[in-house]
């Protein structure tokens, strides 16, 4: 039996396609940190999954650099930093990096040109702190998911507390094209790397962590086997396949721990939590020097930029100063997209700020997007086999176009993870994934509409029943009061 | 800016449809010489006049329901579809069969459905099971190989008198395929040796293609080649062509071991007939066969098996088109039963258990 089922085993990886990289125009420069202080940054209060944040400084208040200016609001929300001092110059709605650029609430900091820290920033030995210390700081330091997610971090730490996880995984897989700056990170700074993922796994009281990296990343693997090996043991540092979507938390899950996380689930029901090297290395500034989460590296690329690379650049930075820093010719660019070409966002200009979640800026042009106009399918099957997830992305897709939502449903389509490998691949350039988020924004307006009517139903039918009620208890008053006057009157006679 | 490039991803693979048909009709032409080689001008001739037919009832088509004709007389499909019909025909038919199969192909196989990618029958298929039930005799007249400029083939104008002109062929050119010989001589009580030797099979001969045969079909060796490299191109997966190719191989293998003298063994089935052609060129049609690994499989393999029935106890002797055909009624069947297993659930699409 054991033969058999080990025969049998579910293959390790399912899917994926191999984009090109793209990653040489970056991957090979050093990260520049010379980036220049903007004259304006512009800082969302809303640049994470959750809450906004709640400004707690005024307009025309003096500020220095780390100072908390806005703070996390509910369980999950994180807090906004001040990356340089300067003065609040306002707080209004400003265009966020999103693809519609629609206007959120900002904060407008002038920096002075000082760039002075806040008094009493030292450093500090983080494994004297509790876990539960651990964990709290780097809620207060605004650290957020930085490949992309920019789910709060602390909100991810407490959760794999209470739930006793076994494993950490650490996501150095860069599989989005383009993108090289965990790449770059990872080889320029290992060993803080290595320092967070400690820190981590101290606060998580777990002493296991896998750090998985693509073998298209020799240089980076070998830095962090080197940072880790006096950690061996505890720190494992681990080659995965390079492909298209690698880092996928579940995938890289399945591949480097040989567990399946359970449909609807989260990878803590399985014992696992993954963090982005990113991460790490920001919970490490956080907490080993107590710099909250106010700059961040990255890679800004695309054929329409005449020297492509990483740079570390202060967060609400405009987009397009950074743009500009990297010699861009705004003439030739297609698109501008935030992420990776995958599964980033396009925005319609590049005039919105840097926020903690970009791990890339690109400005495409038009040769490089490669797209035409849609044909019809001709049942290929190249979606099918690229679905990581095991979907019929043609089925769905065909389902939505006759506006069969439910039908679409039964397919998978709450399973999609709009990876987009089925569109890359389609050799009829069917635009599925746009089909996909389409109906799932769909199917999120129908529940909040049909939410609504039985809400307004409950509510009439709570009123009908009060009214019912009191049209009882009146008729019950009005029979014993009734009652009552027949008994005196009886009584009377008597 | 492109409507289209408004959500990501904003990058695509370079494989396009247009990519893709050219690919198979590459992979499909060394065959195709071969065949016009060893059959000579009236194969050329036919296969001209099919594959002009199909792009000509392809643009009516189009016209016709009012599409725009070049883009999708350009993405090559109906070419494609042309070819294999003309692969698929007695190589001296004459030129009005090869006109019929192309109006059936491309406006009973395809159009009906609405076009490409909606059709439930493989066209070329479908186009060689009507004609051989409607013209019987001049889908079975098959020709000996008479190569090109060799002392028995037919002159360029005496060729156009065979395709066009409805001219017999010369005496002694003409004769059953081998599978056909061999279904008669067992009637007849011979066994399988006999009619071998009789039919003079060899399977060196037939493996490189020198039988009669349909025209594109006869040469195993360069169908096989080409179907090998396709799926090295990633046009084809080998899920469809082994499974096929396996289960006819193995029927005959285990008929054969059972009893040798009636039941011809692997190697002459798998070198006979279209299989080789069917398997890496037909069944593999996109459109009609299943869209699952696990349901090309079953495809396939059912594929296989109905050709080998219908090859030992039909009433035809080639059963490759019917044995497609009926399958492709199955593929929805089988795409809606199989389903590749989605990540986190069971097979029933159930949450997976919490370990
Ligand atoms: S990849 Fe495109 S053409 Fe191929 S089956 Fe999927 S949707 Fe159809
Ligand atoms: S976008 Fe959805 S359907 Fe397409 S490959 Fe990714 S998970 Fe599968």
């Amino acid at each position: 039996m054991s033969l058999f089922s080990s025969f049998w085993q579910p293959k390790k990886i399912r899917g994926g396609v191999h984009p090109e990289p793209r990653k040489a125009a970056t991957s090979d420069r050093p990260i520049d940190v010379a980036f220049p202080m903007p004259a304006m940054l512009y800082l969302s209060l809303q640049q994470h999954v959750g809450q906004p944040a709640e400004p707690v400084v005024k307009v025309g208040e003096r500020v220095l650099k780390g100072q908390l200016l806005a703070i996390g609001q509910g369980a999950i929300s994180a807090s906004v930093h001040a990356p340089t001092s300067g003065l609040i110059d306002d707080i209004m709605d400003y265009p966020s990096a999103h693809p519609s650029a629609l206007p959120s609430p900002t904060l407008l900091l002038e920096p002075d040109g000082e760039d002075r820290w806040i008094d009493g920033l030292a450093e500090i030995d983080p494994f004297s702190l509790t876990p539960q210390e651990v964990c709290d700081r780097v809620g207060a330091a605004g650290v957020v998911g930085m490949g992309g997610a920019a789910f709060p971090s602390a909100v991810k730490l407490n959760l794999g507390r209470r739930t006793r996880i076994q494993t950490l995984l650490i996501n150095g897989g860069e599989c989005e094209p383009y993108l090289s700056c965990d790449d770059r990170l990872m080889r320029e700074r290992a060993a803080d790397i290595v320092d967070g993922i400690n820190i981590m796994l101290h606060g998580l009281e777990c002493n296991k962590a896998i750090v998985g990296i693509e073998d298209n990343k020799p240089q980076a693997y070998a830095a962090m086997c080197d940072a880790a090996r006096p950690h061996g043991g505890k720190i494992e540092v681990a080659q995965v396949p390079s492909l298209y979507p690698m880092g996928w938390d579940k995938q890289l899950i399945r591949y480097l721990t040989d567990k399946e996380v359970p449909a609807g689930g989260r990878a803590a029901d399985v014992g696992v939590l993954m963090h982005n090297v990113g991460t790490a290395y920001a919970v490490q500034q956080a907490i080993r020097f107590g710099k909250p989460l106010i700059s961040r590296i990255v890679t800004v690329s695309g054929d329409a930029v005449r020297a492509p690379r990483n740079v570390e650049a202060p967060i609400g930075t405009p987009l397009a100063d950074l743009l500009g820093f990297c010699g861009y010719q705004s003439e030739a660019v297609a698109r501008y997209v935030m992420g990776g070409p995958m599964m980033g966002d396009a925005l319609p200009h590049p005039n919105v700020p840097l926020v903690k979640g970009a791990c890339g800026i690109l400005a495409l042009t038009e040769t490089e997007l490669a797209a035409s106009d849609a044909k019809a399918c001709i049942r290929c099957s190249r979606c099918v086999s690229s679905c990581p997830v095991g979907l019929l992305p043609l089925e769905m897709m065909t389902r939505i176009r006759a506006g069969q939502l439910e039908a679409a449903i039964g397919y998978g389509l709450k399973d999609c993870i709009s990876c987009g490998s089925c569109s890359y691949v389609c050799p009829s350039q069917i635009p599925l994934v746009h089909y996909f988020k389409y109906a799932s924004g769909e199917l999120v307006s129908r529940q909040q509409a049909q939410h609504k009517a039985e809400q307004t139903k409950r509510l009439a039918e709570e009123k009908q029943a009060r009214i019912d009620r009191y049209k009882q208890e009146q008729a019950a008053l009005a029979a014993q009061r009734k009652a009552k006057s027949q008994q005196q009157k009886r009584g009377e006679a008597a | 800016m492109n409507r289209l490039l408004a959500s990501a991803p904003f990058a695509r693979s370079d494989s396009q449809v247009q990519a893709i048909m050219k690919w198979v009709m590459l992979a499909l032409s060394p065959a195709t010489l071969f065949g016009i080689f060893i059959f000579g001008w009236p194969a050329l001739l036919l296969f001209a006049v099919t594959l002009l037919s199909a792009l000509f009832f392809e643009a009516a088509c189009l016209a016709l329901a009012g599409r725009a004709v070049k883009p999708t007389l350009l993405d090559g499909s109906a070419l494609l579809t042309g070819w294999l019909i003309g692969m698929s025909l007695p190589p001296w038919a004459p030129w009005w069969i090869g006109v019929v199969g192309s109006a059936l192909a491309i406006i009973v196989g395809k159009q009906v459905y609405g076009g490409i990618g909606q059709n439930l029958f493989n066209p070329a298929m479908l186009a060689r099971v009507a004609l051989l039930v409607s013209f019987p005799l001049e889908m079975t007249t098959w020709i000996h190989p008479a190569p090109l400029f060799s002392a028995s083939a037919p002159g360029l104008l005496e060729s156009f008198a065979i395709t066009f002109g409805g001219a017999a062929a010369a005496d002694g050119m003409t004769g059953a395929s081998l599978i056909g010989h061999v279904k008669t001589e067992f009637s007849q009580g011979h066994g399988l040796s006999e009619a071998l030797n009789s039919g003079g099979y060899a399977f060196i001969k037939s493996f490189l293609g020198w039988r009669s045969g349909s025209l594109g079909e006869t040469s195993s060796l360069l169908l096989i080649g080409g179907g090998i490299w396709l799926m090295r191109k990633k046009v084809i997966t080998w899920h469809i062509p082994l499974s096929m190719l396996m289960t006819v191989a193995l029927m005959a293998g285990l008929f054969n071991w059972i009893d040798a003298e009636h039941y011809p063994g692997p190697w002459f089935h798998l070198t006979s007939g279209g299989l080789t052609l069917a398997a890496f060129f037909i069944a593999t049609d996109y459109v009609t066969s299943p869209n699952s690994a696990t349901g090309q499989i079953i495809f396939g393999a059912g594929c296989g098996l109905i050709v080998y029935l219908i090859r030992t106890w039909g009433a035809y002797p080639e059963g490759v088109g019917f044995s497609v055909l009926l399958m492709n009624s199955l593929t929805p069947v089988i795409d809606h039963y199989i389903r590749p297993r989605i990540y986190g659930r069971d097979h029933k699409g159930r949450p997976l258990e919490l370990p």
